[in-house]
């Protein structure tokens, strides 16, 4: 029995590593996710039904039914969630996944206190366990807005640094002395826990794909350090894995911010040092209408369109697409540009765009589209501030200088569709809308475009 | 220091398998698309609820009558379920919409 069980998790952690492997491309991608369920699946079966223990029907029953509520409850939030609702929804279940760490520290610590590593790994899964579970659930409360935004309490560096030094000495302290308290355990938890929320509020929502990504790679982590618990290879390399994809992630939404994972975690951005305040006069604005737009456009050879988040807040993403397939219809070549920080977890304009039908192969990443802003007739953008501005280059005052940009300001001719002149989400006034190759379509996003797409139609 | 190289010493297979573990997950992860990134996360925190895996251990271990284990099990066991099935649930829904038209 016990080898039977032992291949079934070789198999299983193979198809992880195959499944992780596939998601790599998208024609892949769909079959690697299900080679990497079914293995989830095998796994778990496994676990319930291979072994010589014995068990009473009680508690088979009791894992009958919680896997049957979890699961039905799981695919019901899966198949009913919208596509802008996906960074809330990834931190709410990996919040979850971080709980269920927690819970198995709770109910094995007891019994391990006698064994320094047991008890090492027990514990420090309680604390990320703790910490994933809270930290994500005020990630999902900032998401989806029912939160404010940001919320410091003052000195919170440093009451940070010492909740979780005090966590580290407290957890140190149980270890060593092995003592054996239902107090003592339940502290360890709520301190944990304490320490996820004090460590997410006062993180911006600008930062919010840095903070999603990390905790993802911490909630690998803990399921890591379960497996270390039970010596099961399948729960360490299955949380490894999510581990590293959590870092690298993390590392990439940092450098396409031009942030360090420091300073988003004790960050000052958007602070009252932000140049907000400096509203001095750039220029003249130059505004233009649906038709003139659409005369221009339609007579363009290449066209760039540059989605940002608000183009989701609009529900635009369809009549982005229309117009899109309107111009390409029309002998245009027309692409997306996509920042690797549009949207609000890491490739989330992609998603947006995706379900609207616009073929992945026309959505461009920032290096690869940046060289062709020079041949590009016109560029489109709609609902995005900061990964245009120009500041980001040419101001080391700014606070988003030294950020990678879409460099839209080298095509001939720039098109904003914007509701007012109000700063973007970091609230730094952008160079670009006084550039004199700029035209304004005020507006809001949907009707702005429903209306060049009607006047395209005329044309 | 000497405890740390006990421990060491005491886990050498599990530290080798964690070490080698890292670096194909680095390997495997950083060429993936960030046309992608969004799958990929939902994907692999779906991966994240194999903790489910010790969550049904410690209910298959608990005494029948310890209703505090079997409580705490219950619920993490639902809780990495709903995270193993939503995860890859929406993460094809999510691939679903990924289809190049001819």
């Amino acid at each position: 029995m016990g080898i039977l069980l032992n291949i079934i998790y070789l198999i299983a952690t193979v198809t992880f590593i195959v499944g992780l492997k596939m998601l790599g491309h998208p024609e892949t991608a769909k079959k690697g996710n299900s080679i990497a369920a079914a293995g989830m699946g095998l796994a778990i079966l496994g676990t319930v039904f291979v072994h010589e223990q014995q068990v009473s029907p009680l508690i088979y029953i009791l894992i009958g039914v919680a896997i049957l509520i979890g699961s039905i409850i799981g695919w019901l939030i899966a198949i009913k969630v919208e596509m802008t609702k996906m960074p809330e929804l990834v931190s709410l279940f990996n919040g979850f996944g971080g709980a269920s760490a927690a819970l198995i520290g709770l109910v094995e610590y007891g019994k391990n206190v006698n064994y320094a590593t047991q008890s090492t790994t027990i514990v420090s899964g309680i604390i990320i366990g703790a910490i994933t579970f809270s930290g994500s659930l005020i990630a999902w409360g900032k998401l989806n807005g029912s939160l404010k935004s940001v919320v410091r309490i003052p000195y919170y560096n440093i009451i940070n640094n010492i909740t979780i030094i005090g966590i580290i000495i407290f957890a140190a302290f149980m270890v060593t002395t092995g003592v054996d308290s239902q107090l003592v355990l339940y502290t360890l938890l709520a301190a944990g826990l304490i320490y996820g929320i004090l460590f997410v509020l006062p993180i911006g929502g600008a930062d919010m794909p840095v903070v999603i990504s990390l905790l993802n790679s911490l909630t690998g982590i803990a399921a890591a350090i379960t497996g270390i618990l039970y010596n099961n290879m399948v729960m360490l390399v299955g949380g490894i894995l999510v581990g590293s994809a959590g870092i690298i992630l993390t590392v990439a939404m940092c450098k396409a911010m031009n942030r360090t994972l420091g300073s988003v975690i004790f960050g000052a951005f958007g602070g009252a040092t932000a140049t907000a305040g400096e509203n001095k006069a750039l220029g003249s604005i130059k505004s233009t209408t649906a038709s003139d737009a659409a005369i221009m456009m339609n007579y363009a050879n290449n066209v760039v369109i540059v989605p940002g988040y608000g183009l989701a807040v609009a529900q635009a993403q369809h009549v982005i697409h229309e117009l899109e397939e309107m111009l390409t219809r029309k002998g245009v070549n027309v692409k997306y540009a996509i920042h690797p920080v549009a949207g609000r977890m890491p490739g989330h304009m992609n998603v947006l765009l995706a379900e609207s039908n616009v073929e992945y192969n026309m959505l461009v990443e920032m290096e690869d589209i940046n060289p062709q802003f020079s041949n590009t007739d016109i560029v489109l953008v709609v609902g995005a501030n900061d990964v245009v501005n120009p500041a980001a280059h040419n101001n080391p005052t700014s606070p988003i200088y030294g950020m990678p940009i879409l460099d839209v300001e080298n095509a001939k001719h720039i098109i904003v569709n914007k509701r007012s002149m109000n700063a973007g989400y970091a609230g730094i006034e952008n160079e670009l809308f006084y550039n004199s190759k700029t035209s304004m379509l005020f507006g809001d996003a949907k009707a702005a475009l429903t209306d060049l797409v009607a006047e395209m139609k005329n044309i | 220091m000497n405890e740390f190289l006990e421990f060491i010493e005491n886990n050498l297979q599990i530290t080798y398998i964690l070490i080698l573990a890292i670096f194909v997950g680095v390997e495997v992860i950083k060429s993936i698309p960030a046309v992608l990134h969004t799958p990929l996360m939902s994907g692999a925190n779906a991966l994240s609820g194999v903790v489910i895996v010790g969550a049904i251990l410690v209910m298959l271990h608990a005494d029948p009558t310890d209703y505090v284990a079997l409580t705490l099990g219950f619920i993490a066991v639902v809780l990495g379920v709903l995270n193993v099935v939503g995860g890859f649930a929406v993460t094809d829904r999510m691939l679903q919409m990924f289809k190049r038209k001819k």
